[in-house]
């Protein structure tokens, strides 16, 4: 097709290419120029509330450029007295009923409105501060929501609804009384919120945020008394960085470990480990599955707990279909747990995750050992991130250390686990005759990698065609289950409830769009340093096997759901 | 929730008005105009009959101020206080009615769900100001003593 003419705009006096951004500030940008805004998130649908974005056009009118479609001939201006006057205006009245308490606020540092604040240098509110005293809910493991430090921006609910179709919360009442609630304003707990933090991720200020476990950590640490391990999730080590003086998607698990020992953290492991296992584990069920008439099918993958909750919630018919390997985090927590149980020392362990929904896994009953949960606490790594400041740690400058034995050693498979496709890919290694190089990149080129809500591919097993769905954000969950209840067939679903896999999860520090790629290459960088390619190939697990899982591996890697 | 609740009205009204969001305001008017209010249980069961989340109707029943979560009484009172009656002394017609029947600006409805007392902005009955409607019978030209008889003859009915 003949391209069009190339069409041009005004902005701020400057010629500018329009090429079909779908809103003026989508194009600003490209232009270099921060625009503010509290309620514009690329990936949500525009709501237009905030009003922070506002450009003034050529005939002396306003408006906000998130809702407004770029077009040929426009003429507009981003930063006039009269925007800047409006803008700071927005930010008083915002002000006016918020609480100004920020050295305080859990989201010191971190609040979109605070640092608008000090853009827009706002010295002085005119209004009196009306803002009322916290409102909190806390009865969620996994998030806090406190009503009183609210702007009513919607980007939680239009996560929550359109990106997760989860739909726990949403505006209830109008004009002043406006909050956001969940239905009946029941707690978050009782809801049908299933943790996974992307309305904390989302969140502008301190109104929806991490539920923090760092006291009960540090005061483990304190204890002579008590022997702490911790292990450390694939997906964390490519997103700490930036916030600790790295580059985004840098892998800095060594430093992380090294961090961990500093601490005073008695053993320090990776994940990945347990990612090895589930390899093994899940692609067993699938081979037992698909040998089986009666089985299920398409197995569902296990890894990801909002996932779970999210089953459980909307299709408690599918859970047989879901695979019964416990997650990689509990997989290895239960091997710490079955190591430990006989000694006369406490034993507290740590997992260290990019996600808020572990939060609750780990207080899950089903997944408890001899009555006791196999993991202590579960800090997500902003958590982390705020540990490793508040003791003063010169992140950069340390040296990277290597996990303890004797479970350190994993293969490249577990360490994608991190990102949407990882799973997937590491079970197609496994099944895969072909164990060249060449069959490792057939698999890789073969469609499931990359930060697409849902791919899709085939694999030729043993005379059969494998249907193989990847999909990751609750909503395109939801929308494959139509599709499979309509009739289509699959017999891999691998599901991640946020976008893009755990890379991206709720515990995460918040990037916009552009910087997820980094973190998704971060993680196929680790596992081209990894000797070991494939889960099975990874000798500990056969030594596990051999050791602490003979006649154990089913109580001790499977589990059944069965939420009453 | 309870499990014994009568959902035969509630699914033929959405049989009716079609299972889709944009039908969420007609069903809620619906169900409000045969029940008096929205009662609880019928949120999750629309939700599910649309294939929207409970909040979501939840958060459409409270913007508007016409959908009540709590059970009204058997007589719903609205007392006009729009410009026109309200310099007509509507004020004290809704003050009588509240202290004869022991309601308040919180507390509309009595506990035997007789009455339930609130205002309205204008009933486009200006001409007739200050009014009352009782179950949307208009009484026009009122004075607190005739709301006073008007509360008698009804206690009788309740």
């Amino acid at each position: 097709m003949e391209k069009a003419k190339k069409e041009y705009m005004l902005i701020d006096g400057m010629p500018v290419e329009i090429n079909g951004e779908k809103n003026l500030l989508e194009l600003i940008r490209k232009t270099g120029i921060k625009m503010p805004t509290f309620c514009y998130h690329t990936e949500l649908s525009i709501y237009g509330a905030c009003r922070m974005c506002m450009v003034e056009n050529k005939w002396g009118g306003l408006d906000a450029a998130c809702s407004t479609i770029p077009k040929a001939g426009m003429e507009i201006r981003t930063n006039t007295e009269r925007l800047r006057k409006y803008r700071k205006n927005i930010l008083e009245l915002l002000l006016a009923n918020h609480c100004r308490d920020c050295t305080v606020c859990v989201n010191n540092g971190k609040c979109k409105l605070q640092a608008l604040a000090a853009q827009f240098h706002i010295m002085n509110v005119r209004f009196p501060n009306t803002a009322s005293t916290p409102v909190i809910d806390d009865s969620s493991a996994c998030i806090v929501k406190d009503t009183s430090k609210c702007i009513l921006c919607g980007d939680c609910v239009r996560v929550c609804n359109e990106i997760q179709n989860v739909g726990a919360i949403d505006f209830a009442h109008r004009g002043s009384k406006m909050t956001i609630s969940t239905a009946f304003n029941i707690p978050l707990a009782q809801s049908p919120c299933v943790g996974c933090g992307q309305c904390a991720a989302a969140c502008p200020t301190g109104a929806i945020t991490i539920k923090s476990n760092v006291s009960e950590v540090w005061k483990a640490l304190d204890d002579k008394d008590t022997k702490t391990t911790v292990q450390v999730a694939p997906a964390v080590r490519v997103a700490l960085g930036k916030e600790l003086g790295l580059r985004e998607g840098e892998d800095a698990m060594g430093r992380i470990v090294a961090a961990l020992h500093k601490m005073g953290f008695d053993e320090v492991f990776d994940t990945s480990t347990g990612a090895d296992l589930t390899v093994l584990e899940e692609t067993d069920e699938l081979l037992g599955r698909l040998a089986d008439d009666k089985a299920p099918l398409p197995l569902f993958t296990s890894c990801c707990p909002a996932w779970i909750q999210y089953c459980e919630n909307n299709y408690p018919e599918l859970m047989p279909h879901v695979s019964s390997c416990r997650s990689p985090m509990e997989m290895f927590a239960a091997i710490l747990h079955e190591e430990s149980k006989n000694s006369a020392k406490k034993h507290y362990h740590v997992a260290v995750m990019p996600c808020t929904a572990k939060k609750f896994e780990a207080k899950r009953d089903e997944l408890k050992l001899d009555g006791k949960d196999p993991v202590d606490a579960v800090i997500t790594t902003q958590e982390l991130i705020r540990m490793i400041k508040e003791i003063g740690i010169a992140f950069e400058d340390l040296e990277p250390e290597a996990p303890d034995a004797p479970y350190a050693g994993h293969s490249g498979s577990a360490v994608i686990f991190g990102v949407s496709g990882g799973v997937t890919e590491a079970v197609l290694r496994r099944i895969s005759p072909d164990k060249t190089r060449t069959g490792l990149n057939a698999i890789a080129y073969q469609g499931i990698r990359g930060l697409e809500g849902a791919k899709y591919t085939e694999v030729e097993y043993e005379g059969r065609t494998l249907k193989i769905a990847v999909v990751s954000g609750l909503k395109n969950a939801s929308d494959l289950i139509e599709r499979i209840r309509a009739g289509e067939h699959f017999d891999i679903v691998e599901v991640m409830a946020c976008p893009g896999g755990c890379i991206n999860g709720g515990g995460q520090p918040f990037i916009t769009s552009e910087y997820k790629q980094l973190r998704s290459d971060g993680l196929y960088s680790a596992d081209k340093l990894c000797s070991v390619k494939r889960s099975e190939e990874n000798h500990l697990t056969a030594i596990l096997y051999d050791g602490i899982l003979r006649d154990k591996t089913h109580e001790l890697l499977h589990v059944k759901y069965d939420r009453k | 929730m309870a499990d014994n609740f009568d959902y035969t009205v509630v699914d033929s009204i959405v049989d009716e008005l079609g299972a889709a969001e944009s039908s969420i305001i007609a069903i809620l008017q619906a169900v409000q105009e045969h029940y008096r209010y929205l009662p609880r249980e019928i949120f999750p069961h629309i939700a599910k009959r649309i294939g929207v989340s409970e909040v979501r109707i939840y958060s459409v029943a409270t913007f508007y101020e016409n959908f009540s979560l709590e059970p009204k009484g058997k007589f719903v009172i609205k007392v006009c206080d729009g410009t026109a009656c309200h310099v007509r002394k509507s004020i004290p017609i809704l003050e009588r009615l509240r202290s004869e029947l022991g309601l308040s600006a919180e507390k509309s409805t009595t506990d035997d769900l007789g009455f339930t007392v609130e205002t309205v902005s204008c009933l486009g009955a200006c001409g007739l100001a200050p009014v009352i409607t009782v179950n949307d019978k208009v009484y026009p030209a009122m004075t607190p003593d005739k709301a006073s008889e008007l509360i008698k003859s009804l206690k009788e009915e309740v």
